[in-house]
């Protein structure tokens, strides 16, 4: 290898990279971090320019992990060093406590915008007294099922989560028995990672058997109603869910429901479109409802998702990224999001806009699920609330693969939750 | 004496310029090696988290080991850090010791001459030479229980009859991180034994010849003993790397605790815990346990690594 071409090849690759650096100049650049999940991407990239366009400024996308988890990690890396790379942060309905202090307060910059959005959203983005985000859209769980493998077999939507697993199981084992044998009843997000909590947390609200953390900080997890919901998610897997749901995410799970492998799956809004677009092998034979209750005495419940904008304090051009904020958390922004992507806008009158109900029927009906999602104890865990998620993910993954009974590993969650708050959250 | 004068003469001024030669180098260890190390062991003993890393305290050995109001607490005493140390070296053993057997096998191979070697040679270091994080995902793929690769043919030709969730079942996910392990280093413990194959003197092989001794006695009686040395560098440098694997576990089985290695462990306490004082006294247990293993390693197969081997 001769070195001297080595360097000089270094040397005119940096020159290079420099500028390019220089010729952006004109207008302000800012970089965006949007999700990938599905078509999010694509969207955020289309409103990003928009706005880019009006404003003669220029904006980079980049994109993140798709599992939550992974993505919070790199936010806190770039963040703890302080790094400019990105100015716009897209983050998680639970990450205000945990980033808020890395960002800046926009009310001043929002022109008043954020009193249109859902009062809940908009007190969880405050942290001590500054918005430190903006509500982009909002998320909860839902049940998609195969509305053709349902009627077919003389099958209703189910509202309880027994009814599903029965139904879920006749439907198989019927389409089975008739040569489709690579059929599943029901997929959900059974991996050890943030998704797992927000499945968890539905089946055992869905029983009344709480949030795991009680708002007043005190570890609930181990009660009855709990176990039993547990219990039942233990029974699933190798009967109706495949055994690989154990390491499933998101996309993992549409894959399988998307290419017609399963009746029932357990996923976010956005998977509406997806399923439901030309090219989709199931697509007009999609249903979703509410997840079932637990129980007669049971409630329907999701786990509140959603994602919010949140400009970095360390961004070279705060106010210019905060105007892209305020764009696409406008109005008319969230209501081409609800169109092409199905993405739950945060403003109240949008679920009444008959544009928006002609594309997304379901919004109408489950507008009372999106209100009422149960929220995950980020609130009153605050900076814990990572590690209270992880070992209650850990709990419920024992469960499914059987490696303790509901009994055991509640009862150990509660008490490696309470010597975790041996001082407190 | 003159003589004798002159000579330390000329091997002082040699030391210092060897010293000389080697200070960038020291310099720049310090810095990228040293220096993080320090940090890290510094941090152990502190509070601090990675949301405000200016303000901490220091706590002394608490992160390691604390008894507070009747219970035990701190990595020491927490089951989930035994796991992970266990799950590292069961991985350890189990990958280092099919790679040396394959590569072994590869490297003996490739020794013989036959046309179209030199393209082989090359051929497979293909897996070596992809990045660890590309073939991860690429294997994850392959590995998929719906819609893998794996599967279709394991079933296509009758061998399992329902698909099987290679990464994540229990049972089979420590498995397949050994097997993609397995699949991706053998080429470079192949190429390492195979370097010290071609170093071999050929006159033992033709007295043995002529002598009339049977191949696999030839193997274990000559070949073996003297590519020992060499054998035990490669097994050093495989197993420092197999000690502190990250990214294979991370990207098949995410933070999973049946799988988790102690670099997987560590990671998920500094960064999706934020706690980087607890997260630092992980990764400290980590360097000892790591410096620990090769000491006994070194002691145990008698390697001077400053001497040439032979």
């Amino acid at each position: 290898m001769n070195f001297r071409t080595l360097i000089g090849a270094s040397a005119l690759a940096l020159t290079t990279a420099l500028a390019a650096g220089g010729a952006q100049a004109q207008g302000v650049s800012v970089s965006i971090s949007c999700g990938a999940l599905g078509q999010e991407l694509d969207i955020c990239r289309e409103g990003a320019e928009a706005w880019a366009e009006q404003t003669g400024n220029s904006v980079t996308v980049v994109s993140t992990p798709n599992s939550s988890t992974e993505r919070l990690a790199l936010y806190q890396q770039l963040l703890a060093a302080g790094a400019a790379d990105i100015d716009v942060f897209q983050i998680d309905v639970i990450w205000p406590g945990i980033l808020g202090e890395h960002f800046i307060d926009l009310a001043e910059h929002m022109d008043g915008q954020q009193d249109e959005h859902f009062p809940a959203i908009v007190e969880n983005n405050t942290i001590d007294g500054r918005l430190v985000a903006m509500p982009w859209f909002t998320d909860a769980g839902l049940l998609y099922y195969r509305s053709d493998l349902l009627e077919k077999h003389g099958f209703e939507a189910p509202t309880t989560w027994q009814e599903m697993t029965d139904t879920a199981r006749a439907v198989m084992e019927a389409e089975r028995a008739e040569g489709n044998d690579q059929l599943w009843g029901y997929v959900f997000q059974g991996r050890a990672y943030e998704g797992l909590t927000c499945n968890a947390l539905e089946w055992i609200d869905a029983h009344n058997g709480g949030s795991v953390v009680n708002p007043e900080g005190e570890v609930t997890v181990n009660n009855p109603q709990a176990i039993e919901a547990l219990a039942l998610a233990g029974t699933w897997i190798g009967d109706i869910s495949p055994e690989g749901v154990l390491n499933y995410a998101e996309e993992e799970a549409r894959g399988v429901f998307q290419s017609g492998n399963a009746v029932f799956m357990r996923n976010w809004p956005y998977v509406w479109a997806l399923a439901n677009a030309p090219d989709s092998p199931i697509s007009g034979n999609v249903g979703v409802v509410a997840l079932p209750k637990g129980g007669e005495e049971g409630k329907n419940t999701g786990t509140l998702g959603g994602w919010q904008l949140a400009v970095s304090r360390y961004s070279a051009n705060p106010e210019v990224a905060a105007d892209l904020v305020r764009y696409l958390t406008s109005y008319e922004e969230q209501k081409r999001r609800a169109i092409v992507g199905a993405y739950n806008p945060t403003i109240a009158g949008l679920y009444e806009d008959p544009e928006v109900l002609e594309a997304v029927p379901f919004f109408g009906d489950l507008y009372d699920t999106f209100v009422n999602a149960v929220a995950r104890p980020s609130r009153p865990t605050g900076e814990s609330y990572n590690r209270v998620s992880a070992e209650f993910w850990e709990a419920s993954h024992n469960v499914l693969t059987g490696a303790a009974t509901a009994e055991q590993a509640l009862a150990d969650l509660e008490s490696s939750l309470n010597r975790m708050s041996r001082r407190g959250w | 004496m003159a003589m004798s004068a002159k000579s330390s003469e000329l091997t002082r001024a040699r030391v210092r310029s060897a010293w000389l030669f080697l200070s960038p180098m020291l310099v720049v260890l310090a810095l990228v090696a040293g220096w993080p190390l320090v940090r890290t062991i510094y941090f152990s003993f502190t509070d601090a988290t990675l949301s405000n890393l200016s303000d901490y305290d220091f706590i002394g050995f608490a992160n390691f080991i604390e008894y507070y109001e009747g219970e035990w607490y701190g990595v020491i005493v927490d089951p989930d850090w035994w796991r992970a140390v266990y799950n590292t070296i069961w991985f350890t053993v189990v990958s280092v010791g099919l790679e040396l057997i394959l590569g072994m096998i590869v490297a003996l191979t490739l020794n013989a001459a036959f046309p179209g070697r030199g393209m082989l040679r090359a051929a497979i270091l293909i897996p070596w030479a992809i990045p660890t994080i590309v073939s991860a995902q690429m294997w994850g793929w392959m590995l998929h229980d719906q819609f893998g690769v794996l599967n279709a043919i394991l079933m296509g030709i009758g061998i399992i009859s329902q698909p099987v969730a290679w990464t994540a079942s229990p049972d089979t996910a420590l498995w397949a991180v050994v097997m993609v392990d397995v699949w991706k280093t053998t080429p470079f413990m192949a190429l390492l034994i195979l370097a010290a194959l071609q170093m071999l003197p050929s006159d033992c092989y033709e007295a043995a010849r002529v002598d009339g001794i049977n191949p696999i006695k030839v193997f274990f009686k000559v070949t073996l003993p003297l590519i020992r040395p060499a054998l035990m560098v490669a097994i050093i440098f495989r197993a420092l790397d197999a000690l502190r694997i990250f990214d294979l576990i991370y990207v098949l089985t995410s933070n999973s605790r049946d799988t988790a290695s102690m670099s997987v462990y560590a990671r998920q306490q500094l960064v999706d815990f934020q706690q980087v004082g607890y997260g630092s006294a992980a990764s400290t247990l980590l360097f000892l346990i790591i410096a620990l293993l090769i000491i006994v390693t070194l002691m145990v197969g008698r390697v001077r690594l400053g001497e040439d081997p032979r």
